[in-house]
Formats: C-alpha cells, sequence, structure tokens
C-alpha cells in the first residue's frame, strides 16, 4: 500500500494513502474534538468539529472526510480553529435543549465532555428553547429530540452495522429530526430489531435505555469494532 | 394617611421573598402579605419527559432539600410502576431522609435563625449572621457546621454526592450503603447527639428572654397537617394524612395519600407566585382553612414520636400547650426542629444497626401500569405532595407540585401581620422591627425556589408608601 508524507504541526509524518486526515492526526496521538465520526462507521463530516487548517487553503477542512495527501502542511490546533469549535458547541448547545443536570448521559456525554475540554463555560446565543417531544413508544428505548445534535450515527449505524435501516433523518435545516420507521413511533417500525445499537453509539442522552434515570446511562461504543472484526475478519477480541 | 412598608427581599430564607405591610390612616397595620416574587416553571417544563427521570429533575428544585423532592418523587413514580420496592429500599430512602432532616434543621437553626436568637433580633445588623455568630459564639456555631456536616456525609455516602445525589429512582434506589460508611456513621452519631442536646439547652435556658416573641410571633389558632405512622406515631417518610384543628381534636385521623385532594384545595393570588393551599372542607374564605405544617404541625398531630429521647422531649413540648391544647406559637418551630432532628438521629441509629441497609437488592423494575402516581412525603418544612399523571407509555402529561412552604402560606401572612401589629407604629421602621418580621418567616424555615417551582442574595428593601402611592420613607440594607 502506498504511503504518503505530510506535515502536522510542524512534525513530517507520513500515513497510508487510502486514510482520512483525521486517522493520520490520531495516530499521531493528538487529541482533536470530534462527534459525529464514529470507529467503524462511514464518515458523515456533520459536525465540524475536526476542521484543521492546511497551508495554501483559505477554508478549513473537515479532517474526518479529507483524505491524506502528500505534501499537506497540517495545523489542528490555533486560536482561531479553538474559537470555531467553541462555537460549533455553543451552537449545539444552543439549538435544542441540553439541560445537562436530570439527563441520563449527565457525567458521559460525548458533547458535554467535548464542550468541557474547550472551555465552553457559557453560551453566547440565544437558546432556542424549542418545544420537541420525546418518542417512548418503544419496549426498551427512547427517543428524545431535545438531545440530539444529528450526528447521524445512529443512522449509519442501524443502516451499515445492523442493516435494518429503520433510522433516517427527516426535514431540513433547523427543522431536521431524526426519524424511525419512515415517521411513525418507533414502536409501531417493523423494521426495528430492537438491538440497541443506535442507542450504544448514540454520543448524547438523545438515545437511551427506557427506565434510565439522571446520570446513569453508560454507553459502550467497544461492542461496534467487535462485531466488525468478528464479520469482516472472523476475529473476535475476547479480552 | 394609608401606607404600605414593603420589606424586600426578605434575608436568610432560601428563595425571592418581600413582605409589604399596609397601614391604615392612624398608621395601624391594616393587612400583611409575603410575596414570593421567583417563579420557577417546573410544573410545565417537566411535561414531555418520560417519568423515571422525574427524581434526577425535580430534585434540581432546591439544593437545600433535594433529598425531599428526589424521595416524593420516586414514590409518585414507584406508585406509576405499582410496584413495592424493596425492604431494604425503604430502609435506606428513610435512613438518607433523616440524614437529610438533621443537615436541613440544623442549617435552619443554627444558620439561619441563630444570630436573632443568640445575638438578639434588633442586635448590630452588621454582625446579625452567620460571621457574627462565629465571632461572638465560635463553638455554637461550629458546632451546627458541625451538626449539618454529619448529615450531607451521609447523604454523600448514599448519593455520592451531598447535593442532588441522584440515587432514588423509581422501584427503589441505586446504591446501598457499605460496611465502612457503617463504621464512619456510628462513630460520628454520638458528636451529633451532643451537639442536639446543647442546641435543646440553648433554647430552652432563653425561653424566659423569649416569652414577648412566644406571644407576638404567629400565635394563633389553626388547623395542622402531616403525615403520622398507622398507630399514629411521628412519621417523615410515609405513612397517613393526619389533621388536628385548633383545640386538639383529631378531625381527619388517617386518610390515605392518594386522597389527598380531599382534604387540600388550592388557590392563588395576584400578588404572589406561592399558591395558597387550604384545607377543603372548611374553605378558603377568612382563612377558615388555614392550616399549618411541617415541625411544629407533625409534633401536635402525631401521638408519640417513637423513640425514646425524642418521646422525653415531645413529653415536654406539650407542656407549651395550654390546657392540653396544640402549642399554637409558630415560635415553638425552632424547638419542634430540634426535637426533630434528635428523632432523626435516633433513627439513623436503628438503621445501621439493620442488616438490610447493606443488602443489594435495593431496586424493582416494572413499566408503566397506572397513569397517575401520588407521591406525599414530610419534607423539613412539611408535607410535600408530588402527583403525576402520564401516557401509556410513560411521558408525563401533568405535574402537581404542592410543597412544604406553599402549605404553610396562610399561616407565614398571618404570622408577619400579628408581628408587624405587636411591633410597628407610625412611620418610624426601624431595622430591628424589620427583622422581626423576617423572623417570622424565617420560622417556617420557607423554601422559595422550592414553592414556586432562583438562588440568590437577598438584601433587604423597605418602603412606607401613602394612600396616593407616593414614598414616604424608605429603608435599603445590602
Amino acid at each position: 500500500m502506498s504511503v504518503v508524507t505530510l506535515t502536522i504541526n510542524d512534525k513530517l509524518v507520513s500515513a497510508q494513502a487510502d486514510k482520512s486526515l483525521l486517522r493520520a492526526i490520531k495516530d499521531q496521538g493528538i487529541e482533536i474534538p470530534t462527534l459525529c465520526h464514529l470507529e467503524g462507521l462511514s464518515e458523515r463530516g456533520g459536525c465540524r468539529l475536526c476542521m484543521v487548517e492546511m497551508q495554501g487553503s483559505p477554508r478549513l477542512l473537515a479532517s474526518c472526510v479529507t483524505p491524506v495527501q502528500e505534501g499537506m502542511v497540517i495545523t489542528t490546533h490555533s486560536e482561531r480553529l479553538t474559537n470555531y469549535r467553541r462555537m460549533i458547541v455553543e451552537l449545539l448547545l444552543a439549538e435544542r435543549n441540553h439541560i445537562c443536570c436530570g439527563c441520563v448521559m449527565n457525567g458521559n456525554c460525548e458533547l458535554q465532555s467535548v464542550a468541557a475540554k474547550l472551555g465552553v463555560d457559557h453560551v453566547r446565543y440565544d437558546y432556542l428553547c424549542p418545544d420537541l417531544p420525546m418518542d417512548a413508544s418503544h419496549e426498551r428505548y427512547v427517543l428524545d429530540h431535545n438531545r440530539c445534535i444529528l450526528c447521524s450515527r445512529c443512522n449509519r449505524v442501524c443502516d451499515e452495522v445492523e442493516g435494518a435501516h429503520t433510522l433516517d433523518t427527516a426535514g431540513r435545516g433547523i427543522d431536521s429530526r431524526v426519524i424511525t420507521g419512515m415517521n411513525q413511533p418507533w414502536g409501531t417500525s417493523r423494521s426495528c430489531t430492537g438491538c440497541g445499537k443506535c442507542v450504544q453509539v448514540c454520543p448524547t442522552g438523545a438515545l437511551f435505555k427506557k427506565g434510565a434515570t439522571a446520570s446513569e446511562m453508560v454507553k459502550q461504543h467497544d461492542f461496534l469494532l467487535w462485531i466488525l472484526d468478528g464479520r469482516d475478519k472472523k476475529i473476535w477480541r475476547w479480552s | 394617611m394609608a401606607k404600605t412598608i414593603v420589606i424586600d427581599p426578605v434575608t436568610r430564607i432560601e428563595g425571592h421573598g418581600k413582605i409589604s405591610i399596609h397601614l391604615d390612616q392612624d398608621g395601624k397595620v391594616a393587612d400583611a402579605r409575603f410575596h414570593v416574587t421567583e417563579f420557577r416553571g417546573f410544573e410545565r417544563f417537566c411535561e414531555g419527559r418520560t417519568f423515571p427521570e422525574m427524581p434526577g429533575i425535580t430534585m434540581r428544585i432546591c439544593g437545600i432539600c433535594p433529598v425531599s423532592h428526589m424521595l416524593a418523587s420516586a414514590k409518585a413514580c414507584d406508585a406509576i410502576v405499582g410496584v413495592s420496592i424493596p425492604p431494604a429500599a425503604e430502609k435506606l430512602r428513610r435512613l438518607i431522609n433523616h440524614a437529610q432532616y438533621v443537615q436541613s434543621h440544623a442549617l435552619s437553626f443554627f444558620h439561619l435563625s441563630g444570630p436573632d436568637l443568640l445575638l438578639g433580633m434588633e442586635s448590630d445588623p452588621a454582625a446579625r449572621n452567620v460571621v457574627g455568630l462565629i465571632q461572638q459564639h465560635p463553638e455554637i456555631a461550629r458546632s451546627g457546621i458541625r451538626l449539618r456536616q454529619f448529615g450531607q456525609e451521609i447523604i454523600r455516602m448514599l448519593g455520592s454526592k451531598s447535593v442532588h445525589p441522584p440515587w432514588a429512582v423509581p422501584g427503589g434506589v441505586r446504591e446501598p450503603l457499605n460496611a465502612e460508611n457503617l463504621n464512619e456513621i456510628s462513630r460520628k452519631l454520638p458528636e451529633a447527639f451532643e451537639i442536639t442536646e446543647i442546641a435543646l439547652d440553648l433554647l430552652k435556658d432563653r425561653y424566659e428572654k423569649f416569652k414577648p416573641e412566644t406571644e407576638r410571633y404567629g400565635d394563633f389558632p389553626s388547623l395542622y397537617i402531616g403525615l403520622v405512622t398507622p398507630d399514629g406515631g411521628l412519621e417523615h417518610y410515609d405513612g397517613l394524612l393526619r389533621v388536628m384543628d385548633a383545640e386538639g381534636r383529631i378531625i381527619e385521623p388517617g386518610l390515605h395519600t392518594d386522597r389527598y385532594k380531599e382534604i387540600i384545595a388550592e388557590a392563588v393570588e395576584t400578588w404572589s407566585y406561592l399558591k395558597f393551599p387550604y384545607y377543603k372542607p372548611a374553605g378558603y374564605e377568612n382563612g377558615a382553612g388555614l392550616y399549618r405544617v411541617g415541625p411544629l404541625a407533625r409534633l401536635n398531630i402525631c401521638d408519640f414520636a417513637g423513640t425514646p429521647r425524642a418521646d422525653r422531649e415531645l413529653r415536654q413540648f406539650r407542656r407549651l400547650g395550654v390546657g392540653g391544647r396544640p402549642v399554637t406559637s409558630s415560635f415553638h418551630y425552632h424547638y419542634a426542629r430540634l426535637i426533630e432532628i434528635l428523632f432523626a438521629l435516633e433513627r439513623i441509629q436503628e438503621l445501621i444497626q439493620d442488616p438490610d441497609v447493606t443488602s443489594d437488592h435495593v431496586r424493582s423494575h416494572a413499566g408503566v401500569n397506572r397513569p397517575v402516581g401520588i407521591g406525599i412525603m414530610e419534607a423539613p418544612r412539611g408535607t410535600l405532595i408530588h402527583e403525576y399523571n402520564v401516557d401509556e407509555n410513560g411521558i408525563i402529561k401533568k405535574v402537581n407540585l404542592l410543597v412544604a412552604t406553599g402549605n404553610n402560606n396562610q399561616a407565614m401572612n398571618k404570622t408577619v401581620r400579628q408581628i408587624a401589629e405587636a411591633y410597628l407604629s407610625g412611620n418610624d421602621i426601624s431595622e430591628g422591627l424589620l427583622n422581626r418580621v423576617e423572623h417570622g418567616i424565617r420560622l417556617y424555615d420557607p423554601c422559595l425556589s422550592c414553592s414556586t417551582h432562583a438562588v440568590g442574595q437577598m438584601p433587604l428593601h423597605v418602603q412606607i408608601v401613602d394612600s396616593n402611592g407616593e414614598v414616604v420613607a424608605e429603608r435599603f440594607r445590602d
């Protein structure tokens, strides 16, 4: 496999030519915030938190959907990037009702963790406080639109790993919503296998186990690689 | 010239409130009102959530008594799922509730009312606070902090943090105690008892001095409502609703809590965000249905406490009632509060010897089985009611919260008026008088944050307004 050489944060590194820039950055042990990216799922480039600066390019690049190329000169952390990343998180927080204290994911939430790492201690934008419903019609799981950041991990895992494609995103822009069973109550969906993969990959409290109480949900992402390695490589890592 | 005096906001209470005193042409008190000026909106924004989230959300109503809201909420959720919680879970819930009584009552007595009681109602306002108390009575101030800490520590052991522990859940609790916790509680218990006894002596030693206050700080006949055990004992977590009239007659011996609406109805006034509940059979007009809840009411209505030390104090407490009638002065809320600390400590002592409190079987699981759940318990300030309506999927459709401070609303208004009538004359509004009026509110240890479903600084603003609406005198305090 061919290898390219690029510069990341003033350091000359090599990476496999078919890998994403995000992969190359992470391989260098550099911590970069992400929300829509999850190892094992296709990339979407939706959250824009993994944006980086590339020398010669006036615009920022979402590293998860940018393939590595020979000679790239990349900066992963700068004042400009931090400002934008904070802004993204603040906009996410302002858009729906992310009230952490009573959330089932309080303490275990990826959005909360990213916000804390970026030093988001207040939100500069007006909260929209939309009046959004919860769908608790499923026997085992609940969908809470108030906590959803539209990362589409649930859509992708349902489609790409489980193969059920129960979940989708409907609407445009600020009206976008995750839907189940072609926009029917989740509990009436005939395609949902109840596997719970969507719940486990959801970074926030938007999808959770029914009956969960404040701070009680802990999600396990590692199941995904375990399943994928087993299916694709016939390797099951029992340890 | 008719005037209005406004105390805004009231200090050393939890939340935002103000008092207005209306004077008639002769400068005598025509009316007095305690206004709760904050609005929280929990009843509305909980709609649409799933019911198991409710203990975690509603405990955020208050930073002083989150445990009460958590437990009342968990009980309402138990009723929705229709399960009996494991015996260990009930004992653990009782244990955390007793711990909360210790910390909340200690806060009220030592930190909020202590400066008035020990430094004097009209002492130098610059020092009439917890800092002044620490300077003049460091041992007492330290003891108060230690006692409160004892309660907070137990809450932390069970709920992993002392404020807003997300621990009680529908069907039980999350975690039991461990052996190490039990040893620590047991080691610290003697000091807690000792501090409580010292506090009792302190208060009782000053009773002669406080005779005028006893007669003027909310001394009036009223109804009393609270929970009792099925056999009539003092109860804080579960039980039956009992109502006593002003003469000491028990007019409702033990109503199942699900039927609370048969005896409690709610009225509203345009000048306060706090509801005005009243005893339904007597009606709202002219204060006929005025009742009191909280420590004074609980000790009046119960036949006995059920623990040796608390029962001994209860016998002394009863002597404060004239001719075998209930204790009518709200000044005795302080005494009742201390007796309840004693009771809570004795119950904690019993519970930590029960092997169930370390049992792992602490949670039952079930789905939605009933559309309505009512959870009623005694918060330190009085009877606390959570009522939820849910749909078949467990989504909250309606929430009704009736909190202790609301239950005492009419009584607080009457107390403010009585103190104003006793101490106010003409246009001269001294700071000391204002503090007396405020203390009338502090007796009930109200939590306005809870009762209006904000926390903050509470400076003081008093105005005398004449009948033309013009301010003729004004006083501020930071």
